[in-house]
């Protein structure tokens, strides 16, 4: 096998609460590899946020080793770290985490504007990623003028507007009703058909099996992790 | 490299202005009495500046009242600053006639020597007809009219013999000849004022307003003639001197002066018992009193805009807690510290940059306000405006500088997780 896109080795985090110390991860290792669709699972304050915030370079762990695509995390400072965040990772939130003031569109166009792209092709790519989601003609939207579904595909937009390499995704469905969170998944089905790599956490059963390997946590360990030997199909 | 440097900082920029529209307009009451602090302490400078600018502009020129290498002696200071010192001109000696005689006799540097005096609030009779009561009588000799730029429009000037006879001859500015001689020619008409007939022997020409004043309503008669009729214990002449020439000016003025002390004996080592007004010193008087006005408001204004970058700070720290949420977003997409400390700093300038455009809009506008009152052509203080501006930036910069960094300092995940 080719070497992993994310490796990750004893990787704790650590937090203070009082005098009192709270391992959120207690040693996690794991090896996230190119084009996979993976699914984190587990009981509430198991560490799946904390787990993904540490895989999107939002958060830096206690311990442990974290390489991304070969290089070690620890030794890169802020800048890189947005730099990370901004090319190589999307992040899609439960709770959308839009900017209420402004419209799809402007949502959309922000990860661009950190990128450095002129205007005219920032707008082009926005419009693009939005009309990917279905959202093609939603762009003048304000977030409050959306569903709960819509407002997650411009989310999900945004996500893939920088054409990363990694779209994460911490319950995506938690905030949706049944049928919004089936669209959403297929969106994220197509994607991974498209070549990305899906890791996304949730609770529901059915939403994990969408991917093809599933990971449960436990207290801020892995506890089970198993990869579906089905072939997809991909049409 | 450096190309594509340049254009990031552009697009940073331009970003970085939208988002502080953006966030400006969301806040619309709370942005406009933050900026309030600034558009007054900006509008106080400049409105002050206008306001002296303008009245500079004309006074250099108003102010030339006296014609070139001429200067003037009197009683009084021309402007007096402050009442306290105004016993030590009352009982000075009046400058008498006499003194103006033997002055003149014994000079030998000026060009000429002439002497006047005036009454205010007069009113002229001829035949029926009375003008209004507010004609300024000039008592005056055959240099009066030279020495107050004015020149004959018709008739004869006053000569010496009309001085040194008393005759009861006259002079006529326009006003008069407008109020009372608007269909015939005034030359030779007689009439009276405060009893006293005159004959008009000339009119000058139209001079026009300064100040808002007209300089038309005067008249000219010999200067005996006026002292036969006005003279009182408080009569105090102004004497003009002409020096020859520009380089005679200095030595014709310490001539005068020297001569002046001898015949009011004044002892020698005191200060002189007279005052010596020219343009220069008019100027240069109005000069100090406008410095002042300039020091006072810059005084204000620094104090004003102090209190004004207090509360942008203020007002821009309450703003980064509101958007907390939106910071950990925008850390999350991929913003960099630098992006969301240009973010904030382009605010806090912004919106201090707009109280400062404001503030010099209406400083210009209410210091023109001056020149509008006295008829004087509008200026704009091109140079405060920017310094203004460029403070403003300042204070943006300055005061915004700290909680724009505390922005930026926001750990991603904590301020994603705030609500
Ligand atoms: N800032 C913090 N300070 C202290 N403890 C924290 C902090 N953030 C997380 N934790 C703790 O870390 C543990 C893991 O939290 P995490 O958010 O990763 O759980 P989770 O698996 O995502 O749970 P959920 O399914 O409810 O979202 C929890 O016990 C939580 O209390
Ligand atoms: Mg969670």
């Amino acid at each position: 096998m080719s070497e992993p896109m994310i490796s990750l080795k004893e990787i704790t985090r650590v937090y203070d609460v009082g005098a009192e110390k709270v391992y959120a991860l207690a040693g996690v290792d794991v090896d996230i590899h190119n084009n996979e669709y993976l699914s984190i699972m587990g009981p509430s304050g198991s560490g799946k946020s904390t787990l993904m915030n540490i895989i999107g370079c939002l958060d830096s762990p206690s311990g442990g080793l974290y390489n991304f695509e070969g290089e070690s995390v620890h030794t890169m400072d802020d800048n890189q770290l947005a730099s990370i965040r901004n090319q190589k990772i999307g992040f899609v939130f439960q709770t959308f985490n839009l900017l209420p003031k402004l419209t799809a569109l402007r949502n959309v166009e922000l990860p661009l504007i950190y990128a450095n792209i002129p205007k005219d092709e920032r707008m082009v790519q926005a419009n693009l990623a939005l009309e990917k989601v279905g959202l093609g003609d939603r762009v003048k939207h304000k977030p409050n003028e959306l569903s709960g579904g819509q407002r997650q595909r411009v989310a999900i937009a945004r996500a893939l507007v920088t054409n990363p390499a990694i779209i994460l995704a911490d319950e995506p469905t938690g905030n949706l009703d049944s049928k919004s969170g089936e669209e959403i998944m297929k969106l994220f089905d197509e994607l991974h058909a498209q070549g990305n790599t899906i890791i996304l956490v949730t609770h529901e059963a059915y939403i994990a099996e969408h991917a093809d390997r599933t990971i449960t946590i436990l207290d801020g360990k892995i506890n089970t992790d198993i990869t579906k030997h089905i072939k997809r199909d991909v049409s | 490299m450096s190309k594509t440097k340049r254009s990031h900082l552009k697009n940073t920029l331009k970003e970085s202005l939208r988002m502080a529209l953006q966030a400006i307009r969301d806040n619309k009451l709370r942005s406009i009495l933050t900026l309030l602090g600034i558009t007054i302490g900006v509008f106080s400078v400049i409105g002050v500046m206008t306001a002296i600018q303008t009245l500079e502009s004309s006074i250099n020129s108003g102010l030339n009242v006296f014609g070139s290498n001429t200067f003037n002696v009197q009683k009084y200071p021309a402007i007096q600053m402050g009442g306290h010192t105004r016993n030590k001109y009352r009982n000075r000696k009046n400058i008498t006639y006499r003194q103006f005689e033997e002055l003149s006799r014994r000079a030998k540097l000026p060009l000429l020597v002439s002497v006047s005096d005036g009454r205010g609030g007069r009113s002229i009779k001829y035949k029926d007809k009375t003008g209004k009561s507010n004609l300024y009588v000039v008592g005056g000799d055959a240099w009066t009219l030279r020495l107050y730029n004015t020149f004959l429009g018709d008739g004869r000037n006053l000569t010496e013999q009309d001085v040194d006879f008393s005759r009861r001859v006259a002079v006529l500015g326009m006003d008069v000849v407008d109020q009372l001689f608007p269909f015939e020619d005034p030359m030779g008409k007689k009439f009276t004022i405060d009893g006293i007939g005159y004959t008009i022997v000339g009119v000058s020409e139209r001079k026009g307003e300064m100040f808002g004043e007209s300089q038309d309503n005067y008249l000219l008669i010999p200067i005996t003639t006026f002292l036969n009729r006005y003279a009182s214990h408080r009569t105090s002449l102004d004497i003009s001197v002409e020096a020859p020439s520009a380089e005679l000016y200095d030595k014709t003025r310490e001539e005068v002066i020297g001569l002046l002390r001898v015949i009011r004996k004044v002892p020698p080592g005191e200060e002189n018992d007279f005052e010596i007004t020219s343009n220069d010193e008019l100027i240069a008087t109005f000069g100090t009193f406008t410095n002042g006005v300039k020091l006072f408001a810059i005084a204000i204004s620094t104090i004003a805009l102090l209190v004004a970058g207090i509360g942008i700070m203020n007002i821009m720290l309450v703003s980064v807690t509101e958007r907390i949420k939106e910071i950990g977003i925008r850390k999350a997409i991929g913003a960099k510290r630098r992006d969301i400390l240009f973010q904030f700093l382009a605010e806090a300038v912004f919106l201090s940059e707009i109280g400062g455009i404001a503030g010099v809009i209406l400083g210009i506008l209410g210091g023109n306000l001056v020149s509008l009152a006295f008829n004087i052509p509008a200026v704009i203080p091109i140079d405060w405006a920017i310094i203004a501006l460029v403070v403003c930036s300042l204070i943006g910069i300055g005061f915004g500088s700290y909680p724009a960094w505390r922005a930026s300092k926001l750990d991603p995940i904590e301020s994603l997780r705030f609500e």
